[in-house]
C-alpha cells in the first residue's frame, strides 16, 4: 500500500508520508477547537474538564434560565433575520442592476458594494458609533440591522452576481418577447433560476450578522445587546462554563448552515 | 399610434428618430442604474460618510482647533510599539499560515474532488464557526487550568503550568486558527486550476518530482498564494476579537488601540487618525498586491 | 397574422464598430425573409432591433404603420426563437408554451387547449408534461417554436434556430419550418449564416455584410444574379476566374466570353463566377468561346458518384461530380487535360463592388 505510487510521476505514498502526517496535524489543529467544547459543555462538575468525569445539563439550564442570555439570543436572531431580509433584497437588485448595465457606472457601483469587506471592522464600528450617536441609533435594533446589512451586502452581491454570470440572459429576453414586462420577467423567469445563489447570499448575510462582534460591541447595549456582545464580555471577564453550552449550540448552528451552504452549492453545480 | 419620425432631423437622413432613441436609451440606463441606489445609499450613510467624518475629525484637537497633533502623536514610543507589535503579530500569523496552509492546500488539490471535498469540511467548518466560539475554545485549551496544562502536570511532565495564553503565543495560536481557512481556500482554488498534465510533462522532460514541483507547480501557485497572504495579513492588521481576548493586555494591537482611545479616553481625534492610517495601509497593501499579481484579493473569500 | 414591416435608415454603432449602417428594408405581409450573412455582419443586431433588445442610434421600424422602436419588447407581440432555445428550465413543456398565454390573462381552460394545439402542431403534444431537461435538442427546438407561435404573434423572429442541431435533423427541421410557415402564413424574419438553409426556406433573402444590405431578392435571383463578388462568393460553392475587358466583349484568358446579358464586364476588370454544377463536359460553339481548359488532378470513386478534382488555369481547384453510369462519357485520367464549357445563360460576371 505505502509503496504504491501516489501520483502519475511515481512518487510513492511512503515518500509522501511526512506530508500526510503534517496535513493530518493541521486539519486536527483546525477541527479540535470546534469540537472539544461540545463534550465539555455537558460536564457535571463546577469546572470545565476533558473528558468530563460526570455528565449533566447544568450549563444548558443556566443558559436557558438566564433572562439576560435569552434576551441577547433573541436580539441576535431578530437582527440577523432582519439583516438577511434587507441585505438579500438590496443586494439582489443591485447585482441585477450591475449585471444589466454596461459602462463605467456599474463598475464603480461594484467597487462601492465591495467596500464594506475591505474596510477594517474596527473602523466601521467607531464610524457607526460616531454617526449613530448623532442619529440616536446607538443601542437600537434598527442601528444594528443597518450596520450589519452594510457588512453583509458584499457577500450577497458576490453570490448573486456569480449566479447571474452563469445565467443565460436570453431567458429573460425571451420572456419579454413573449409579453412579460421586465420586472415580471425577472420575477417569473430569472429569480427562480438564480434562487440558489440568492439563498446562499442570504445564508452568508445571516452568518455575517449573527457572528458579528466588533460593531455590536460599540453600537449595541442594554436590552438590545447581542449574544456576541454578551459572550465577549463574559469570556473577557471570567471563564463561565455557560459559554461552553452556548458555544456548543452555536457550533450546531454552524454545522446546519454549513450543510445548507453545501447543499446549495451542490444544487448549483448540478444544474 | 403616432409615427415617431423626427421631422427636424429629416434633412439629415442618418438622424431619423435619433434624439427620441437617445432619450429612451438614457431612461432605461437610469432605471437600471437606480437599482443599485438603495444599497449604495446605505453604504454611503453607514460606511463612507462616517469614515469621511472621522478623517475630518482627525485634524482637530479636543477643543475643536485644527491640528496635526493626532498624527504627530503616532510617533510617540507607545504608538510606535503598537505598530511594531501589530506588524509583528500579523507577520508571524501570516508566516505560520503559509507554512501550515500550503501543504494542506497542495495535498487536497492532488486528491480526487470527492476526497478533497470531505477533507475540506475540516477547513470550512471552522470557517463557519463564530470567531468568539473558537477563541473561547482556545482559552479553554490553553489557560493555566486548561486542558494542556492539566494533562501535562497530571502526567508529571511539567511541574508548573506553562503560560500558553494571555500572551503573544496564545494570540498567535488563536489568530492562526482564525486565518488559516482564508489562506487555504483561495490557494486550493488556484492549485486546482493547475493542469495536472503539466507535472507529467515536466517529468517527461526529465525533471525529478522535487524539480517539477519547484519549477512548475510552485510558480503557478504563487498568484493564489499571494492572494491568500494579502488577505490574511490585511485581516490581521485590523483584527480585534482574538487579540483582545487571548492577548491578556500584553499584546498591543492597532485595532485595540483605536478601541481604547474611544472607550477609555474618549479621544475621537486620536482614534480617527489611527483609523485613517490603518485604512490607508490596508488599501496600499491591497493595491500593491493587485498590481503585482493581478489578483482580486477579496474575490472569492467570505 | 400577416404584418407589414418597414425598416427605415436604421444605424447602430458600438463605439467605433458600425453594426448597422443606414439599413432600410421592407418586409411583405406573410413573407418568409431571411437575413443571411457572415458572423459579425449585423444580421443578429438587426433582428434584435426588431425584437427590441437592441436600441439603434437612429432610424425607424414600423409594423402595420405603428412605430415600433419606442415600444418595450413585451409590448411588441413578436414570437422569438433563440439560438439556444432559451426554454425555461424551471417549467414543464406545457408551462413553457402556456407562459405567453398566462401573461395575456387567457383563462386556464383555453390556455391548456391552445398550448396543446401549439404542441400538436410541432408534434410535441405527447411530451407536454415532461421537464425541459428531459428533451433532446430537436425536441427543445420544437417546444421553443410552439411557445413562439402559441399567442399568434404579429411576426415570428428566429435567430439561427437550427444551428445547434446535427446536419440530418437540421435538414428535416428546415422542411418542417417551411411547411409550418406555409400553413400559418405568419410574417417571419429568420437569421442564419447557412446559405443553403436560406435558399431552402426563404421567400426572399437579404444578404447582409458590414452592416449593410448587400442584395435583397428571391433565392434564385440571389443565386443566379449575384450583384457583386461577395454575394457570388457567399452563395454556393464558387470559384472566380479573372476576366479582362476586350474590344468586342469580356475575355477569359484571351478567349471570348458570351454572357447572359451581354453588357457585363465590357468596361472594367471583372470575375467569372464558376460553380461546379454549371460546368459542362462538352458542348459550346466552334469559336472556342466560354471554354475553360483544366486538368483533372484526382478522380475518386464515392459510391453514388465520382468526385473529380479539377485544377483551373489560375491554379484554383474545384470539385466536380459525375454519376457512375458514364452518361457523361469517358472518365478523365489523373493529370489529363480536359475542356469544360459554360453555357452563356450560366455565364455570370461580377465585379468587386456592386
Amino acid at each position: 500500500m505505502l509503496g504504491r505510487p501516489a501520483t502519475t510521476t511515481q512518487i510513492t505514498h511512503l515518500q509522501r508520508l511526512w506530508l500526510y502526517v503534517l496535513v493530518g496535524l493541521v486539519l486536527a489543529f483546525l477541527i479540535i477547537p470546534c469540537l472539544i467544547v461540545i463534550p465539555m459543555s455537558f460536564s457535571g462538575s463546577q469546572y470545565l474538564e476533558f473528558p468530563p468525569r460526570s455528565w449533566s445539563l447544568q450549563w444548558y439550564q443556566a443558559y436557558l434560565g438566564s433572562p439576560e442570555w435569552r434576551a441577547a439570543t433573541f436580539v441576535s436572531f431578530r437582527v440577523a433575520l432582519l439583516t438577511t431580509l434587507l441585505a438579500t433584497v438590496l443586494g439582489t437588485i443591485a447585482a441585477y442592476g450591475i449585471a444589466r448595465v454596461r459602462g463605467l457606472l456599474p463598475a464603480a457601483a461594484r467597487g462601492v458594494f465591495m467596500l464594506p469587506m475591505l474596510v477594517p471592522l474596527i473602523l466601521v464600528a467607531i464610524g457607526c458609533f460616531f454617526v449613530y450617536a448623532r442619529l440616536g441609533l446607538n443601542g437600537t435594533i434598527l442601528g444594528l440591522v443597518l450596520a450589519h446589512t452594510v457588512l453583509a451586502l458584499p457577500f450577497v452581491v458576490i453570490a448573486v452576481s456569480s449566479g447571474l454570470a452563469s445565467y443565460d440572459m436570453n431567458q429573460e429576453r425571451v420572456a419579454q418577447s413573449l409579453g412579460a414586462s421586465r420586472p415580471w420577467a425577472f420575477l417569473t423567469v430569472t429569480l427562480p433560476q438564480i434562487k440558489l445563489s440568492v439563498m446562499s447570499g442570504a445564508l452568508f448575510a445571516f452568518v455575517t450578522s449573527f457572528d458579528e462582534v466588533v460593531v455590536a460591541l460599540f453600537i449595541s447595549s442594554g436590552e438590545n445587546a447581542t449574544l456576541t456582545r454578551l459572550m465577549f464580555a463574559n469570556i473577557r471577564d471570567q471563564i463561565d462554563p455557560t459559554v461552553a453550552a452556548i458555544s456548543s449550540l452555536l457550533i450546531g448552528l454552524s454545522v446546519l448552515l454549513l450543510v445548507g451552504s453545501q447543499l446549495l452549492r451542490r444544487g448549483g453545480e448540478r444544474r | 399610434m403616432t409615427m415617431a419620425i423626427d421631422l427636424k432631423g429629416g434633412a439629415a437622413p442618418a438622424t431619423l428618430n435619433e434624439r427620441l432613441l437617445k432619450r429612451h436609451d438614457r431612461r432605461e440606463r437610469t432605471a437600471l442604474s437606480l437599482l443599485t441606489a438603495p444599497g449604495a445609499l446605505l453604504i454611503l450613510v453607514v460606511l463612507i460618510l462616517p469614515i469621511g467624518w472621522l478623517f475630518w475629525l482627525s485634524f482637530f484637537d479636543a477643543s475643536g482647533e485644527p491640528t496635526l497633533a493626532n498624527y504627530a502623536r503616532m510617533l510617540r514610543p507607545v504608538y510606535v510599539k503598537t505598530f511594531i507589535s501589530t506588524f509583528q503579530v500579523a507577520g508571524l500569523v501570516t508566516a505560520a499560515c503559509v507554512l501550515l496552509g500550503y501543504p494542506v492546500a497542495y495535498l487536497l488539490s492532488q486528491l480526487s474532488e470527492r476526497t478533497a471535498g470531505i477533507l475540506m469540511i475540516f477547513v470550512i467548518l471552522p470557517f463557519w464557526t463564530s470567531v468568539l466560539v473558537r477563541t473561547y475554545a482556545w482559552l479553554v485549551i490553553l489557560q493555566r487550568t486548561g486542558l494542556i496544562n492539566t494533562w501535562l502536570t497530571g502526567a508529571g511532565i511539567i511541574e508548573e503550568p506553562m503560560p500558553l495564553v494571555h500572551n503573544l503565543l496564545g494570540t498567535v495560536i488563536g489568530m492562526v486558527h482564525v486565518m488559516l481557512p482564508f489562506l487555504i481556500l483561495p490557494l486550493y482554488a488556484s492549485m486546482r486550476a493547475i493542469d495536472p498534465v503539466l507535472m507529467r510533462a515536466a517529468a517527461n522532460c526529465g525533471a525529478t518530482p522535487a524539480q517539477a514541483f519547484r519549477q512548475v507547480f510552485l510558480p503557478l501557485s504563487l498568484p493564489g498564494l499571494a492572494a491568500g497572504i494579502g488577505l490574511v495579513f490585511v485581516l490581521c492588521l485590523g483584527f480585534f476579537v482574538t487579540p483582545a481576548l487571548l492577548g491578556g493586555g500584553r499584546v498591543a494591537m492597532w485595532a485595540m488601540q483605536i478601541a481604547d482611545n474611544i472607550a477609555v479616553y474618549g479621544n475621537w481625534g486620536a482614534a480617527s487618525a489611527l483609523g485613517v492610517v490603518l485604512l490607508a495601509v490596508t488599501a496600499l497593501i491591497l493595491v500593491v498586491l493587485r498590481r503585482i499579481f493581478k489578483v482580486d484579493t477579496f474575490g472569492g473569500a467570505r | 397574422m400577416r404584418s407589414k414591416v418597414a425598416i427605415q435608415k436604421i444605424s447602430k454603432a458600438y463605439g467605433a464598430f458600425i453594426a448597422l449602417d443606414d439599413v432600410s428594408l421592407d418586409i411583405n405581409p406573410g413573407e418568409f425573409l431571411t437575413l443571411l450573412g457572415p458572423s459579425g455582419s449585423g444580421k443578429t443586431t438587426l433582428l434584435n432591433v426588431l425584437a427590441g433588445f437592441v436600441r439603434p442610434d437612429s432610424g425607424s421600424v414600423t409594423v402595420d404603420g405603428t412605430e415600433f422602436l419606442t415600444l418595450p419588447p413585451h409590448r411588441r407581440n413578436l414570437g422569438m426563437v433563440f439560438q439556444n432555445y432559451a426554454l425555461f428550465p424551471h417549467m414543464s413543456v406545457r408551462s413553457n408554451v402556456g407562459y405567453p398565454l398566462r401573461l395575456r390573462g387567457v383563462p386556464k381552460a383555453e390556455l391548456d387547449r391552445r398550448a396543446g394545439e401549439a404542441l400538436d402542431l410541432v408534434q410535441m403534444g405527447h411530451l407536454a408534461d415532461r421537464g425541459v431537461h428531459e428533451l433532446s435538442g430537436g425536441q427543445r427546438q420544437r417546444v421553443a417554436l410552439a411557445r413562439a407561435i402559441v399567442f399568434e404573434p404579429s411576426m415570428l423572429l428566429m435567430d439561427e434556430p437550427l444551428s445547434a442541431l446535427d446536419k440530418k435533423l437540421r435538414e428535416h427541421m428546415q422542411l418542417e419550418l417551411k411547411r409550418l410557415h406555409q400553413r400559418l402564413g405568419t410574417t417571419t424574419v429568420y437569421v442564419t449564416h447557412d446559405q443553403r438553409e436560406a435558399l431552402t426556406l426563404s421567400d426572399r433573402i437579404a444578404l447582409i455584410n458590414g452592416g449593410k444590405v448587400v442584395q435583397l431578392g428571391t433565392p434564385d435571383e440571389i443565386y443566379d444574379r449575384p450583384r457583386n463578388k461577395f454575394v457570388a462568393d457567399f452563395i454556393g460553392e464558387t470559384r472566380f476566374l479573372p476576366v479582362e475587358p476586350g474590344a468586342s466583349g469580356p475575355l477569359l484568358y484571351g478567349r471570348a466570353l458570351k454572357t447572359r446579358d451581354g453588357a457585363a464586364g465590357r468596361n472594367e476588370k471583372s470575375w467569372l463566377v464558376v460553380r461546379p454544377e454549371r460546368l459542362r463536359w462538352r458542348g459550346g460553339d466552334d469559336d472556342g468561346s466560354n471554354r475553360i481548359d483544366a486538368e483533372a488532378t484526382d478522380v475518386i470513386y464515392q459510391g453514388d458518384s465520382y468526385l473529380i478534382t479539377v485544377r483551373l488555369p489560375d491554379g484554383a481547384e474545384i470539385d466536380l461530380r459525375r454519376s457512375p453510369d458514364m452518361a457523361g462519357g469517358r472518365l478523365p485520367d489523373r493529370g489529363e487535360g480536359i475542356r469544360l464549357w459554360l453555357a452563356p445563360e450560366h455565364t455570370i460576371l461580377v465585379t468587386d463592388h456592386a
